[in-house]
């Protein structure tokens, strides 16, 4: 099943973004080695060479590294993990304030709504 | 190394009566390993530029190379084509059609060829006007991509397909293309094949109005390709 992928923004962001979802979720997990781009690619539905680019933004970032002929590995840093569990969280608790907003609550009807609604969920 | 394509100020006119160039001094350099996307509306050149990298059309005036070669036999060896019509002999079978590919081709790989047959579940042995217009379109296909070649040429590849095996054929493009090679493709299927692109070149009355990649449209004019096409194209 292709990635899902929005019209307007660049695709190479977007693969960074559902890797970095992919390990914090747990589907690729810390220490452990990373398909390798041609598989990543054909997973995803894309040019081997945008994979590519994301794959090197994300080393950059030190969130995987690169053993010289075996591949790319997730990084083991606890720190850096729950950093980007926490940045995530963040980014979809402000698009939902966002949303919300859009809808016309203020800040308090919001919290007490997600109270309300948290009591219910099991 | 040379650039697997290289075009100097490349003109055709197909008549000297004709009111204009069907390609009128197009500069383009296409570096090893991308997926080129050849984009433009009907009539602005794409067809006439394809055939004249294939050796099919003699230019008015201009160069092409490939890998530094003017169009000939050698380059007939490193290019791997599709035309945009049908080129295959009715009254043969498939399988047939795929040894007389092999015989013809020494970069021709009759493994992958019968795997992807196999996939596509077409019988070797219809004969190939049997076949419905899909099915002999990814006859063609098939026998294109099974070639190990430095630039593949596909005019309108995924045409005439239905969508599932649409898909399958991108996954085919995407998993038989190596690094060096390079794949030049047009249609007018742009959303479907977009996110396999590294590169667009838009054309319009046989200019390039449009080189440029994928990501850099997006990051630019915060659109996809497809609705970039719609844009600058309205009618």
């Amino acid at each position: 099943m292709p990635w899902e992928l929005q019209n307007d923004r660049p695709i190479y962001l977007q693969l960074m973004e559902q890797i970095r979802q992919d390990i914090v979720s747990g589907k690729y997990e810390p220490g452990k080695k990373l398909p390798s781009v041609r598989e990543l690619a054909l997973d995803a539905a894309v040019n081997p060479n945008t994979m590519q680019k994301a794959l090197s933004e994300l080393e950059r970032s030190g969130l995987v590294y690169s053993q010289r002929t075996s591949g790319r590995y997730i990084t083991e840093d606890e720190t850096m993990l729950n950093q980007l569990k926490h940045e995530l969280a963040v980014t979809h608790i402000r698009q939902f304030f966002g949303k919300m907003k859009q809808l016309g609550f203020e800040h308090e009807e919001i919290l007490s709504l997600i109270q309300e609604l948290a009591k219910e969920e099991p | 190394m040379n650039p697997i394509l290289e075009c100097r100020g490349l003109t055709k006119r197909y008549s000297r009566t004709s009111a204009a160039n069907a390609l009128d001094h197009l500069n383009l350099t296409l570096e090893r390993g991308q997926i080129v996307g050849l984009l433009g509306p009907n009539g602005s050149g794409k067809t006439t530029l394809i055939k004249l990298i294939n050796d099919l059309l003699v230019p008015t005036s201009g160069t092409v190379l490939i890998d530094g070669k003017q169009p000939g036999v050698e380059t007939k060896r490193c290019i791997s084509y599709l035309p945009e019509r049908n080129c295959l002999n009715p009254s043969m079978r498939v399988k047939d059609m795929v040894s007389y590919y092999g015989d013809f081709y020494d970069n021709f790989n009759r493994q992958r060829a019968g795997q992807m047959l196999d996939d596509l579940q077409i019988d070797e042995h219809s004969r190939l006007k049997t076949l419905s217009k899909g099915t002999t379109e990814k006859v063609q296909l098939i026998l294109v991509m099974s070639r190990d070649a430095d630039l593949y040429v596909l005019d309108e590849p995924i045409g005439g397909v239905d969508p599932a095996a649409r898909d399958y054929i991108l996954q085919t493009i995407l998993t038989n293309y190596n690094e060096n090679a390079t794949i030049l493709l047009s249609t007018h299927l742009i959303q479907d094949i977009e996110n396999i692109l590294d590169r667009v070149l838009f054309m319009r009355t046989g200019r390039l109005v449009l080189n440029s990649s994928v990501d850099e449209i997006r990051m630019e004019k915060k659109k996809s390709v497809d609705m970039m096409f719609r844009e600058v194209f309205k009618c």
